[in-house]
């Protein structure tokens, strides 16, 4: 082999080591990092596993919210109108979380069934229901019709 | 008034213009026609000129509240003040896109304008590219997103109010930078393209381009910095970076752009990597469009998504496929001609920014994967998930780390060949120092070694250390040393600036996201609460009235060390036209120190769900982009890149 060629064979051999370990340890990242989306029906029908971080969506059920009165500890349950799945938080809630809005929270659930969230995500549109929580309805066939009027697309 | 309806009229003769000027040069370029080829700088002039018409008749219809126009109904109001009118054309998707073709016509004058020095072909075909791209947007807005669309008979007395969060001078400015970014690199990808159609793939396209992708690039730098700063404080909780595919959609064109800088530097000087600059040329504008895709077409939803039309989303796509497509088949035909004026050593300068291109493009990769990932899962029905912060920070930092320890190796390093025991003898005093003040004033800020910390500052002071180095050596055999700093070429200086940038923003990165303290606490009014020597004092909430919002004021006194220090007072505000509610937090900024409170939601008798956070070196995050941004700018002034250029001689291969 050539000078040149054992030159260029060498930096295409770095480069493909580069890549391959940089895919094995991408790969791995993204495994460990997915949260899967499940809707209320899907928790209520055992689909999820416990202790592992997931995303769930539904609506605020209307006079869920539970408050504790020292701290911002906070109790409610989201619905797709079939299954109801009640979620504790313990911190500030975002701007637009109000009863009978879609809401994603993220966390873990336990063995009771409660998913203990890390995050409560509310988008910052009023006619916004997060895509994931109108997908849920549609299949549990309770979306709300559109409303008449809208401003904000 | 018909000022809309001229808008549209004047969007349509851009368009025409727009499709003259990519064919005609481009034409006249192929047949060697001069006067075709001279069509091209005129005809982009008129371009701009009738899209600068579109564009003012669309801010005539804001600032006159004229709400029969759907566009300015949805997105303006008239309690709204006269600047946020003007920054609303921008405030949603249809107008959004009208800057960013105001944007591109900009450009392509600009370049028709400093390009007297070039070939006259190539200049033809570089507007002609521009046209072309610019066709494809005007033809996107007037048949799926044009602002113009009358709401007649039947149109609001009042309109529907700018979304809040954008109601805000990070607004103003942040969009126009990151467009003037993503359209610039149009221009480099203009002359790839132009050099592949003219077969004059030399070193002197590398040289023309140069200037224009590190304005580019300096622009975006800035799009991305003000936007990281605005989300800091209008998004309310402090998050500086949150890997939201919007930030993301920016972050790549940018990661693949700086790949682009060192690439076209080492074409331009050595003659080498010719084929891999010209795709990274394709790649960084490809990725720019699609970041315009990601945030335009409605597939993610977040606050930057503003538009959910189909039509849209597979006109968008369609454009997507033919740049990228088109570009890629041309660059397949004409790649096998590119051949290397120079060979180089394994360990030299040309083979470190090698390591630095094809980290910054692996990093990019990963952040695509992903960004699109989770789309991808979706559109093939395989579920719904989202890949958490977790996947990017793990992969972001090491590959980061590896890169920054490369570019102190890469500053002292020389062209075509350097010697180990070289880089050996320059490279440990450097080494040495930077470890033992890394860790020393991790150790002088925390009292502790924290990893992360340890690592972010050692590398900082490696890269400041080895850049001193790198200056040393270019000064030791000089008897004048101020002399020998003055002769030095601005985009060196350029270089030292955007580096002392990364260093800067690596330091406020490690910092911050370390020693960030955060108490979320539920308050009554005369609580208090301590920590880091700042006690803050929760005095309740007053009503308070703005122009188009009424508002809780929280009134939170700060004690430092005891003794008063600053009265901070963040907002819950609600805005009537839309009903939303938006926090406005309250800062103390500082060199060193951000304090940060920010009303959560209002609790019974007066009490108040209320965050309070200090943010260590959070504002050397942005000091570093701005830093980077300018260092930018100063490459692009450089003398050797404003001198009139000789005709380069044609190559026989062409």
């Amino acid at each position: 082999m050539t000078p040149k060629r054992k030159q260029r064979l060498m930096m295409v051999l770095f480069i493909l080591a580069g890549v391959g370990v940089a895919v094995g340890l991408t790969l791995f990242a993204l495994n460990q990092n997915l949260n899967l989306f499940y809707s209320p029906t899907q928790i209520a029908t055992g689909e999820v596993p416990q202790d592992t971080r997931i995303r769930a969506g539904g609506m605020v059920v209307e006079g869920s919210v539970k408050r504790d009165p020292d701290s911002l500890f906070v109790q409610f349950d989201i619905t797709d109108y079939d299954n109801t799945v009640t979620v504790e938080y313990a911190g500030i809630l975002p701007d637009l979380f109000r009863e009978g809005q879609g809401i994603v929270a993220q966390g873990t659930l336990n063995e009771r069934g409660v998913l203990k969230a890390s995050e409560v995500l509310a988008k910052h549109d009023e006619n916004y229901m997060p895509p994931e929580v109108a997908d849920a309805l549609a299949k549990a066939g309770k979306l709300p019709a559109p409303k008449g009027q809208e401003f904000n697309k | 008034m018909i000022v809309p309806e001229l808008g549209e009229y004047a969007l349509i003769l851009a368009l025409c213009l727009s499709l003259l000027l990519a064919t005609v040069p481009q034409v006249g370029a192929m047949r060697g026609n001069t006067l075709w080829m001279g069509f091209a700088r005129p005809l982009s002039k008129g371009m701009l000129l009738f899209t600068l018409i579109s564009f003012l008749c669309l801010g005539w219809a804001f600032l006159n509240n004229d709400f029969s126009v759907a566009y300015v109904a949805n997105n303006s109001n008239t309690a709204l003040p006269w600047y946020f009118r003007l920054s609303a054309i921008w405030g949603g998707h249809e107008g959004s896109l009208l800057l960013w073709v105001l944007i591109l016509s900009g450009w392509t004058v600009a370049v028709a304008s400093r390009s007297r020095g070039l070939p006259a072909d190539i200049v033809a075909r570089v507007l002609a590219v521009m046209g072309l791209v610019a066709a494809g947007f005007y033809l996107f807005i007037l048949f799926t997103s044009s602002p113009f669309e009358r709401n007649l008979p039947a149109f609001p007395p009042q309109g529907a109010d700018l979304n809040p969060l954008l109601q805000d001078i990070g607004l103003i400015v942040h969009p126009p930078m990151l467009y003037m970014g993503y359209v610039g690199f149009a221009v480099v990808f203009a002359f790839a393209i132009a050099a592949l159609l003219s077969g004059r793939l030399d070193a002197a396209w590398a040289r023309w381009s140069r200037p224009w992708t590190a304005v580019a690039w300096a622009f975006l730098t800035l799009g991305i910095t003000l936007g990281s700063w605005w989300a800091y404080y209008e998004l309310g909780w402090g998050g500086w970076w949150f890997w939201d595919p919007v930030e993301n959609a920016s972050l790549m064109p940018w990661l693949v752009g700086t790949a682009l800088i060192h690439s076209l530097a080492v074409t331009e000087k050595r003659g080498v990597f010719k084929s891999w600059t010209v795709l990274l040329a394709i790649f960084t504008f490809s990725l720019s469009l699609l970041g315009t895709f990601l945030v335009r077409s409605g597939v993610l939803t977040s606050v930057h998504a503003f538009a959910s039309d189909p039509d849209r989303g597979i006109f968008i796509l369609i454009m997507l496929a033919t740049v990228i497509g088109g570009s890629l088949l041309l660059y397949a035909l004409r790649a096998g001609q590119m051949k290397s004026e120079s060979s180089f050593g394994l360990l030299s300068r040309e083979s470190l920014l090698l390591v630095n291109n094809v980290l910054l493009v692996v990093v990019c990769a990963t952040v695509l994967l992903g960004t699109l990932y989770p789309l991808i899962v979706d559109a093939l029905g395989l579920g719904k998930l989202s890949v958490g912060p977790p996947y990017f920070n793990a992969l972001f930092t090491p590959l980061m780390a590896l890169l920054l320890l490369t570019m102190g190796v890469g500053a002292v390093s020389r062209w075509k060949q350097t010697p180990l025991s070289l880089l050996a003898r320059q490279l440990w005093p450097p080494g040495l120092l930077a470890l033992g003040l890394g860790a020393g004033c991790a150790w002088l800020y925390a009292g502790e070694l924290k990893p992360w910390v340890v690592l972010g500052l050692v590398l900082s002071w490696w890269v400041v250390l080895a850049g001193l180095r790198d200056l040393y050596n270019r000064l030791h055999h000089r008897r004048e040393k101020l002399q020998g700093l003055r002769r030095q070429p601005r985009s060196y200086y350029g270089m030292v600036l955007a580096h002392l940038g990364v260093a800067v923003t690596v330091v406020g990165v490690a910092l911050v996201s370390v020693y960030t303290e955060q108490r979320d606490l539920r308050m009554q009014p005369g609580d208090s609460l301590s920590f880091r020597d700042y006690t803050f004092e929760f005095q309740g909430s007053t009503p308070v009235q703005g122009p188009n919002y009424s508002a809780d004021q929280g009134q939170i006194r700060v004690l430092y060390k005891g003794e008063p220090y600053a009265l901070l007072q963040p907002e819950k505000r609600h805005y009537a036209a839309r009903g939303n509610m938006m926090t406005e937090a309250a800062i103390d900024p500082g060199f060193t120190r951000d304090l940060y409170v920010a009303l959560g939601e209002p609790l019974e008798d007066g009490a108040w769900a209320v965050r309070m956070q200090y943010k260590p070196f959070v504002r050397w995050l942005w000091l570093g982009g701005l830093l980077m941004a300018i260092g930018g700018l100063l490459t692009a002034t450089d003398r050797r890149y404003r001198k009139r250029l000789r005709p380069a001689p044609a190559r026989a291969e062409a």
